[in-house]
């Protein structure tokens, strides 16, 4: 390796511990959190590194208060972030779905394990797939990115901060169990060449400031408690002042603003990964750790001369509705892996209409779904 | 009251927010009062405080008031309180909370904050009933009273919360009442001055619903009922047992220092940053 300033750092780390660094690296300097397997490493690695540069950690009494906390730190104005997984992730929607109706950047990291309830805690499983579309009460639009490996840990966890500030909502990192476990080497960048995005200050005095200002880009400035704007933050329906609001035209305009903060964003938002896509006519489409093993069966059925290829969603919310309509259009065959009983299927088949055979691959029963089964249900099904 | 309402005024969002939603005779727009009249006796600067709030009657108190302020979830104003005050340890953050939101469904993050030891002031308005969704029974509604939900009598007892808190480790724990309210003011100021958790339970009353289903009266003959229970602590100990039965003590019933957590938190940082340093 290089000597000097552009030396790139080298480590051999968990994706947990990739997903605490990452934070960092974001610029998070507010975690609080409660154990839970798999999730812990990133709250114990986080309680040992954030004092370090500055930041402050908490444990809490339970994932409820811990993401109350998270909201409370961004509100005052630092980035800010959890870390759990199922049982905690559902403690934690009635403050996700907070963090959406006041409109608070933050950032939840969901490292699956198998359920329902308490279900499997050291086994991997990708069964909140759904609950991150739709995991709280009441209409919103959600942002969750899936990483498949150590380094995307790393660098989605900073893209789900700059998200989170970018469109002033809580942003879901869906890891799993053996994403968060396994360790692989990983090139850190220079922290110079991380690309940082803040939430945008008010520029206007205080008395003219509305903390959900309706405008054209359809995400409000955001003040922070203590610099002299004095505004009202709720989780009642509200006006752009943040006071209660029971009057139609401004809960329309509020729901409105939380859909086309997203859905006028979807190119910014939307990330698909595709391999050997070009000419495939069979497609396996899975996220997370299963994209690895899809990778690797695409690679067996090329050598097998099948024109198979692979789409990798590395944003699972907002779904790809358009890039799929667009290549589904070329496609005979779509296998849908993943680690449930079917949930994202269901998505692909709303988008597919008809247009090609979709096929279902589900793995639950705590383990891997492997390449050599994916390779088998393209051959079965061609 | 002129002299009151004058400087209550200042620190109101008239513009914005008036008619409030609590019932004429209702207990909090009088320790909404007191809470803004000791801000101002303290002299503290509006941009600095924080009002935080759950869910419930006393709880829409921050909408009212022209500070910073955070209308929360059910039972976790202190919470997201935690995060505020950790985040930026400059600002002065008080909570507002009623008995249900405090102590049922809040009831775990009230025991850890008193435990924790944060710099927060909190304000318990206990009315000893859920007030905004109707007279329901609450976890300070006393043995054998009416709610809504227990319209053959509570057969629960209510919680002392002071003890709860003294128990659960606040260093500061006081009581007032609507009737009292410039004491009430007077513990308002102490409870803000003190380093660490801080409670003040405020006794009110809710005549429309606690009163009514119980033939208490009307908010007068409530508030009369607070004058006639009240025993100061600092002449408890002159009254005999026996009369102290169906009364509650108010005052500064606990007040004992324990490090804050924000301060030992700076401790971590300076520890972590330098691990060789001393001390």
């Amino acid at each position: 390796m290089k000597k000097g300033t552009m030396e790139i750092q080298e480590k051999l780390i968990q994706g947990n511990r990739a997903c605490a660094e990452g934070a960092i690296a974001a610029g998070c300097r507010f975690f609080a959190g409660y154990p839970i397997t798999p999730s812990t490493e990133i709250a114990e690695i986080l309680a040992a590194e954030l004092p370090k540069v500055g930041g402050k950690f908490i444990q809490m009494e339970d994932e409820i208060a811990s993401l109350a906390a998270v909201i409370g730190a961004s509100v005052a104005g630092v980035k800010s972030m959890t870390a759990t997984s199922g049982p905690g992730f559902s403690l934690m929607q009635e403050h996700i779905g907070y963090a959406y109706m006041a409109e608070v950047p933050c950032v939840i990291i969901n490292v699956q394990r198998g359920g329902p309830s308490t279900g499997l805690p050291t086994k991997v499983a990708q069964a909140d797939t759904m609950q991150a579309r739709w995991g709280t009460h009441g209409d919103y639009f959600a942002i969750a990115v899936a990483p498949s490996s150590v380094a995307e840990c790393f660098d989605f966890t900073i893209r789900a901060f700059n998200l989170a500030e970018k469109y002033r909502t809580p942003v879901i990192v869906l890891a799993d169990e053996v994403v968060g476990h396994m360790r692989e080497k990983i090139a850190l960048p220079d922290p110079d060449e991380i690309r940082i995005t803040n939430r945008i200050k008010p520029t206007v005095p205080p008395e003219w400031y509305q903390h959900f200002e309706i405008n054209p880009h359809f995400v409000s400035p955001m003040a922070s408690f203590g610099e002299g704007y004095r505004f009202n933050v709720t989780g009642l329906m509200h006006d752009p002042f943040g006071f209660p609001t029971e009057k139609s035209e401004e809960i329309k305009q509020k729901l409105d603003k939380l859909k086309n903060k997203i859905m006028h964003n979807l190119n910014d938002i939307i990330q698909v990964r595709q391999e050997f896509m070009e000419d495939a006519t069979i497609a396996v489409f899975a996220y997370g750790i299963v994209a690895r093993a899809a990778r690797e069966a695409v690679r067996m059925a090329r050598e097998k001369r099948i024109k198979a290829g692979l789409i990798q969603p590395l944003t699972i919310w907002p779904f790809p509705d358009a890039y799929l309509e667009h290549i589904l259009e070329q496609l005979d065959l779509m296998v849908v892996a993943e680690l449930n009983q079917g949930q994202l299927i269901g998505e692909v088949m709303r988008v597919n209409r008809g247009k090609t055979r979709v096929r279902g691959l589900n793995r639950y029963d705590s383990e891997l779904i492997t390449p050599d089964q994916i390779f088998e249900k393209i051959r079965e099904e061609k | 009251m002129p002299i009151f309402s004058e400087v209550t005024h200042k620190y109101l969002r008239t513009k914005k927010k008036f008619p409030n939603v609590w019932c004429a005779g209702c207990g909090i727009g009088t320790v909404m009062g007191a809470i803004i009249r000791a801000i101002d006796n303290l002299k503290l600067s509006r941009d600095e405080v924080v009002m935080i709030s759950g869910i419930g009657c006393s709880s829409r108190m921050p909408v009212y008031v022209d500070f910073n302020t955070l209308h929360t979830t059910h039972g976790r104003p202190l919470g997201y309180a935690t995060g505020v005050k950790l985040a930026k340890p400059s600002l002065k953050v008080i909570v507002i909370t009623g008995d249900g939101d405090a102590l049922a469904i809040g009831g775990n993050h009230f025991i850890h904050s008193c435990r924790r030891n944060i710099d927060i002031t909190t304000i318990l308005i206990n009315n000893s009933t859920y007030g905004m969704t109707g007279g329901q029974v609450a976890p300070t509604t006393p043995f054998m009273k009416i709610g809504t939900t227990a319209p053959y009598g509570n057969r629960e007892r209510g919680f002392d919360i002071a003890k709860l808190a003294i128990a659960a480790g606040a260093p500061f724990v006081a009581r007032g009442t609507v009737y009292h309210m410039v004491q009430l003011q007077k513990l308002v100021e102490q409870a803000i001055l003190k380093k660490g958790f801080s409670l003040v339970e405020v006794i009110s009353q809710c005549h429309t619903l606690y009163g009514r289903l119980n033939k208490e009266g009307g908010a007068v003959e409530m508030m009369k009922w607070q004058r006639d229970h009240a025993i100061p602590i600092s002449a408890a100990g002159k009254v005999p047992p026996e009369k102290l039965r169906d009364k509650f003590l108010t005052g500064v019933l606990w007040d004992i220092d324990f490090p804050e957590y924000c301060e030992e938190y700076d401790k971590v940082i300076a520890q972590a940053q330098n691990p060789e340093g001393q001390g």
